[in-house]
């Protein structure tokens, strides 16, 4: 585990987090939210737990991300709150 | 409300953060996790029980057989649920009203199709060589069905839905779903059949022409594509129904 690697890729994780949460259009939290999967992929990869990391990539980052878009296309794309 | 939630969540985040000091560093082979007799059988005996270099696969199909199975039951009960949910027949009423910030659907784009024709084949026989050598490198039925019931999601979002459910109607999907589990749950039958605990595939050497350990390594393959025909029959139900608002008539 390579701790600069480590940092860099927590650091974005926390910034996702709290932009995907923060931000008004869902479309853009749902892409957010994919890079978020991303990068946890990322981070399992490079804890060696590589059957993970491959689950993570197919189902976090591509298609739930796809499931949320959809979602997002049929009902409405602006945050209420 | 709000300063309520936040004060929550601070709580919660530091009783959270100060467990943390408790937890074994990471790959510490002398934590519990590692030194417990169990993982020490699975990290030591794996190869020579199954023949299977990927120990996850061996332990998800084979010492834990039983519990993917159900995982698999999960993942068909929930495309069914929300098939459930949002599925209507009747084409005449228009009740989920188009949201405005998409505006109509452009015409078909050529570089869009073009460029899906290309990838769409790449992406399922790459998804085949990830279910079929699921028990020998990272993968199994799982990542390969998600990988392709995605290549049936991009095809329907190069040209619309109509497209796939020519090639694969909605029946057709869920006789693939429901399929997939009998293949898995068909496997621990004949086990039981033959004499041996569900799921315990040893004795299916009988059958397959093989010694017992070649017999639990080949039935990890057949449980892996039954995982992989529900996921991706699945995967592919669920993003129809939800696109389309239930009608399975457009869509992206």
């Amino acid at each position: 585990m390579i701790w600069e690697f480590d940092l860099i890729i927590l650091i974005f994780l926390v910034i996702t987090a709290i932009i995907s949460l923060q931000v008004r259009d869902l479309l853009s939290a749902a892409m957010i939210f994919g890079i978020y999967s991303f990068l946890m992929c990322l981070l399992w990869a490079e804890m060696a737990a590589v059957d993970v990391a491959f689950t993570e990539a197919a189902v976090g980052a591509g298609v739930s991300t796809v499931f949320l878009i959809a979602t997002v296309f049929r009902t409405s794309r602006r945050s209420s709150d | 409300m709000k300063i309520l939630g936040l004060i929550s969540i601070c709580i919660t985040g530091w009783l959270l953060l100060s467990a943390v000091s408790d937890f074994p560093e990471w790959g510490d082979p002398h934590s519990p996790a590692n030194s417990y007799q169990v993982s020490q059988h699975y990290i030591t005996k794996t190869f020579a029980e199954t023949s299977v270099p990927n120990m996850v696969t061996a332990v998800l199909a084979d010492y834990r057989g039983y519990d993917t199975m159900f995982e698999t039951v999960v993942i068909f009960t929930a495309g069914i649920a929300i098939i459930g949910i949002l599925r209507r027949y009747d084409s005449s009423s228009n009740t989920i009203n188009k949201p405005e910030s998409f505006t109509e659907k452009p015409k078909e784009d050529l570089i869009i199709r073009t460029n899906c024709r290309l990838l769409i084949p790449i992406i399922q026989i790459f998804a085949l060589y990830v279910i079929a050598h699921g028990h020998l490198s990272p993968g199994g039925g799982f990542q390969g069905g998600v990988i392709f019931g995605a290549s049936f999601i991009l095809l329907s979002l190069a040209h619309d839905l109509k497209t796939v459910q020519k090639k694969l109607p909605e029946g057709r999907i869920l006789t693939l779903a429901g399929t997939g589990i009998l293949i898995y749950a068909g496997f621990g039958f004949a086990t039981i059949v033959l004499g041996n605990n569900f799921l315990d595939y040893s004795i299916l050497s009988k059958i397959m022409l093989g010694t017992p350990i070649e017999a639990r390594s080949h039935s990890m393959l057949g449980v892996e594509i039954g995982v992989a025909f529900t996921v991706a029959a699945i995967m592919f139900s669920i993003y129809s129904n939800l696109v389309s608002g239930g009608k399975m008539k457009e869509g992206l």
